[in-house]
C-alpha cells in the first residue's frame, strides 16, 4: 500500500488555488502558461522557512489569507490614486500610472511619451498575442522562483515598453504604481521594458498605497537590454504600513551595456525585492544597490542573483540598511560565475546599522564561482553607530538626534550620491531626511 | 571662569583622576603639563562630556553652572570647546555641512538666529585663510584623508568659528611641524580675549613658547601636583617629570 502523504494547506494556500480556478477563464493570454507556473505552488504550497531562499522570509507564515485581486479601477479609485501619488513628484518625467496593477491610461501620458517610445498595456498584449511577449522570462534564474511564478499565474496587467535603438530620451520614464482600496486586495502586474541597441534611458519605479490595509502587491519588471544600451533604474517602495509587498526585477544584459539599479525601501510591513540579473554579452557592467530604512515591526528582504554567464563583465552590489525598533532586515546576495566567464569582476557589500536592541539583520552573501581567472569578493558589516563619532559631533554642539541623523545620512550616502539625475537624488535624499526626522 | 573641585573619575574600575582641583579665570591661559598616562586627555574628555567615564565625585563649574549635569551638546552651547588630541575622520559628512550644522545647532540652543549659507561661507573662508587651510579641504568629508597637521588646523578653525568661552587644546602641538605649529599658535593667540579662557594640554614645553601661558599646572597620577607661572614649564623641560612621579614608581626606578 502506497503511503498517503497528506499536505496540510494554509488558508492562504487553499484560497490561492480556489482563486486561480475561479479566475483563470477570464485572465488574458495562454492559460496553459499560467497553469504551468502554478504547478510548483500546487505541489509545494507557499515557500516557507525550510526552503533555503525563504529561510528569512517565510511567505507561508506572512501571507495569512489570499486577498482578492483588485479589479480595474473606476473613476473614484483613479481620483484617489492620483491624489495619493507623491513619489518622484518633483522629477520632470514621462509618467505611466498603474492603479492596483492596471495601467491607467487616464492618468498616464502615453501620448506624451518622448517620440519613438512605445507603450501598450500588458493585458492588451496578452490578449492579442503580441510577439514581443516572447522576450518575457529571459532570465533563467528567475523562472523557477515561486514569487515570480505566482505573478505569472495571476498576472492581470502592466505594460510592454520599447525604447528603440539609439534613442536617448532627455527625461526619465516614471512607472508609478499606486494602490488604493479600503480592504485587503492583491495585485499582479508585470512590465516588460525592451531597451534596444545603443539606447539610453532612466526608468523610475515607485510603489505607494494606503496605510492600515493588508494589501498584497506582486509586481515584476523585466528589462531586456540590448548591446551598448545604458539603463539607470531607480525604485522606491513607499507602500502602506500593512502591505505585504513582493517584487521581482529581472535584467538580461547584452554586450558592452550598462545597468544601474537602486531599490529604496521605507514602506510595507513585509517586503521582498528580488533581483535576477544575467550578463548575456561581454564587456558589460551592472550595479545593484539598495537603501533600506525600517522601523517598528517592519521586515524587508533583498534577494539577488547576479549571473555572470559570459566573460569580461563587472558587477557591484552595495546595500545599506538602517534598522530601528524591532525591524528585521535580510540580505541574500549570490554571484554566480559560470565556467567560461573568465575575467569576471564581482564585488558585493552589505552594511547595516542597528539603532536599537530589538532590531536584527540576516546577511547571506554567497559566491558560486566555476571559472578560475576572476576577481570576486563580498563583505557584510552589522553594528551600532560609532559612539566616538557621535561624541565628536555632539562636542561641537549637535544634539544627539541631529548627530545621529548626520551619520546615518552619510551611511546611506554612497548609493544615493551615485545617482546622476539631480531631481531624483534630491527627492530620495529628502525621503531619507524625512524618515530620520520621524524617528524621534 | 572654570572651576573644577575634587574631581574623581574612573573607567572600568581604574581610578584615573584622583581629586583634581583647578581654576581658570576669564582671559587666563592655563597650561597643563604631565607625563603620558597622567590623565590629561581624560580630564579634557570629562569636561567635554564623553560618556565612557564614571564620575565618582566632584564638580566642574563653568560660570557657576555644573557641566556634569549637561549633555555634551549643551556644554558646547554653553561655551566649552575641546580641540581633540586625535580629531576623528567622518566619512560622508562634508566639512561645510558639518560646520553649518554645528554653528547653527549652537546658535539655536542659545536662541540666536541661524546663519545663512553665504554668511557661513564668508566666515569659514575668512577663518580658513588665517589658518592657511586649502579651500579644497572644505569640500571634502570632514578630516578624511587629512594629515595630522591638517586635522589640527581644522580643529582650530572650528574653535575660531564657534567662538567658545572655554577652550581645551589637547596636545594640539603633537604631529605639527614648525610652520604648522606657528600657524596654529597664531590662530589660538588671535582668539585670546578678556572673557575667553584656555586650557592648553601639552607634554612638551615647545608649544608654550608660541602660546605663552599665564599659569602652568603639573599633573601627575590624576591630580594637579604643582602650580606656577610660565617659568615652571622651562623647569620641567630641564628636569623632566621624575620629581612628580608617584613615590612608589620613582623609588622603583631608583632601585
Ligand atoms: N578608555 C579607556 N579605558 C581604559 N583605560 C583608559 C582609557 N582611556 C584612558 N585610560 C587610562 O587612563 C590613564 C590616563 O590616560 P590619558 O587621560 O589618556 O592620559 P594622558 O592624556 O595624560 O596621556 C592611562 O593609564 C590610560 O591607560
Ligand atoms: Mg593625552
Amino acid at each position: 500500500m502506497a503511503a498517503q502523504v497528506s499536505v496540510i494547506r494554509t488558508a492562504a494556500e487553499t484560497g490561492l488555488s480556489e482563486l486561480f480556478d475561479r479566475l483563470k477563464g477570464g485572465l488574458p493570454g495562454d492559460v496553459a502558461v499560467r497553469e504551468q507556473a502554478l504547478s510548483g505552488f500546487r505541489e509545494r504550497g507557499l515557500p516557507h522557512r525550510r526552503v533555503e531562499e525563504f529561510k528569512y522570509f517565510d511567505l507561508r507564515a506572512l501571507m495569512r489569507e489570499a486577498a482578492p485581486p483588485a479589479g480595474r479601477p473606476g473613476p473614484t479609485e483613479l481620483a484617489l490614486a492620483f491624489n495619493q501619488a507623491s513619489a518622484f513628484a518633483d522629477v520632470p518625467a514621462a509618467r505611466l500610472t498603474f492603479v492596483n496593477g492596471h495601467l491607467a491610461g487616464e492618468l498616464s501620458e502615453i501620448s506624451a511619451l518622448p517620440a519613438g517610445i512605445e507603450a501598450i498595456s500588458l493585458a492588451d498584449a496578452l490578449a492579442s498575442g503580441d510577439p514581443r511577449l516572447a522576450e518575457l522570462g529571459a532570465v533563467a534564474t528567475a523562472a523557477t522562483n515561486p514569487v515570480y511564478q505566482l505573478n505569472t499565474a495571476f498576472l492581470r496587467d502592466g505594460a510592454v515598453i520599447r525604447i528603440p535603438a539609439g534613442l536617448a530620451p532627455a527625461q526619465p520614464l516614471a512607472l508609478r504604481f499606486v494602490n488604493t482600496g479600503a480592504s485587503a486586495f492583491s495585485t499582479a502586474s508585470r512590465v516588460l521594458v525592451l531597451v534596444e541597441e545603443g539606447a539610453s534611458v532612466t526608468v523610475l519605479e515607485s510603489h505607494e498605497g494606503p496605510d492600515g490595509i493588508g494589501y498584497q502587491p506582486n509586481g515584476v519588471v523585466e528589462f531586456v537590454v540590448g548591446d551598448r544600451a545604458q539603463v539607470k533604474h531607480v525604485r522606491l517602495n513607499a507602500e502602506g504600513s500593512d502591505a505585504l509587498a513582493l517584487s521581482t526585477l529581472t535584467v538580461k544584459l547584452g554586450a558592452e551595456a550598462s545597468f544601474d539599479t537602486l531599490n529604496t525601501v521605507t514602506g510595507s510591513q513585509s517586503a521582498r525585492h528580488q533581483v535576477f540579473l544575467m550578463f548575456a554579452g561581454e564587456n558589460s557592467r551592472a550595479a545593484v544597490d539598495g537603501v533600506t530604512l525600517l522601523k517598528g515591526s517592519q521586515h524587508a528582504d533583498s534577494t539577488l542573483v547576479v549571473d555572470h554567464a559570459v566573460p569580461h563583465c563587472t558587477s557591484r552590489e552595495t546595500f545599506k540598511t538602517i534598522l530601528d525598533g524591532d525591524a528585521k532586515g535580510v540580505f541574500q546576495g549570490k554571484i554566480i560565475v559560470r565556467p567560461h566567464a573568465q575575467k569576471t569582476d564581482g564585488g558585493m557589500k552589505s552594511d547595516t546599522l542597528l539603532l536599537s536592541d530589538g532590531a536584527s539583520m540576516n546577511n547571506k552573501p554567497e559566491l558560486e564561482i566555476f571559472a578560475d581567472d576572476v576577481v570576486c569578493g563580498h563583505g557584510a558589516t552589522c553594528g551600532a553607530l560609532d559612539e566616538d563619532l557621535l561624541f565628536y559631533l555632539r562636542s561641537r554642539g549637535l544634539p544627539a538626534r541631529e548627530a545621529e541623523s548626520l551619520l546615518l545620512q552619510a551611511f546611506v550616502g554612497p548609493p544615493l550620491e551615485a545617482l546622476e539625475n539631480d531631481a531624483v537624488r534630491d527627492g530620495l535624499v529628502a525621503r531619507v531626511e524625512g524618515w530620520l526626522a520621524n524617528r524621534a | 571662569m572654570i572651576e573644577i573641585n575634587n574631581l574623581v573619575v574612573q573607567i572600568e574600575d581604574n581610578r584615573i583622576l584622583n581629586g583634581l582641583n583647578l581654576k581658570v579665570a576669564d582671559g587666563e591661559v592655563a597650561a597643563i603639563m604631565g607625563p603620558n598616562g597622567s590623565g590629561k586627555s581624560t580630564l579634557s574628555y570629562v569636561i567635554a562630556g564623553r560618556q565612557d567615564y564614571e564620575v565618582l565625585d566632584g564638580e566642574i563649574l563653568l560660570d557657576g553652572r555644573n557641566l556634569l549635569e549637561m549633555e555634551p551638546d549643551q556644554r558646547a552651547a554653553a561655551g566649552v570647546f575641546l580641540a581633540f588630541q586625535y580629531p576623528l575622520e567622518i566619512p560622508g559628512v562634508g566639512t561645510m555641512t558639518f560646520l553649518k550644522a554645528a554653528l547653527n545647532a549652537q546658535r539655536r540652543a542659545r536662541g540666536e538666529p541661524e546663519l545663512t549659507t553665504p554668511e557661513l561661507i564668508k566666515r569659514v573662508n575668512a577663518a580658513g585663510a588665517k589658518l592657511e587651510i586649502n579651500r579644497d579641504f572644505l569640500k571634502r568629508a570632514l578630516n578624511v584623508g587629512f594629515s595630522g597637521g591638517e586635522k589640527k588646523r581644522m580643529e582650530i578653525l572650528q574653535m575660531a568659528l564657534l567662538e567658545p568661552k572655554f577652550c581645551i587644546l589637547d596636545e594640539t602641538d603633537s604631529g605639527l611641524d614648525i610652520d604648522a605649529l606657528r600657524i596654529v599658535s597664531e590662530g589660538v593667540n588671535a582668539l585670546r580675549s578678556a572673557d575667553r579662557s584656555f586650557l592648553v594640554i601639552t607634554h612638551y614645553q615647545r608649544l608654550l613658547n608660541h602660546i605663552v601661558p599665564d599659569t602652568v599646572h603639573v599633573m601627575a597620577d590624576g591630580r594637579i601636583v604643582k602650580t606656577g607661572g610660565k617659568e615652571l614649564a622651562l623647569e620641567l623641560e630641564k628636569n623632566g617629570y621624575a620629581d612628580y612621579r608617584q613615590p612608589a614608581a620613582a623609588s622603583a626606578e631608583a632601585a
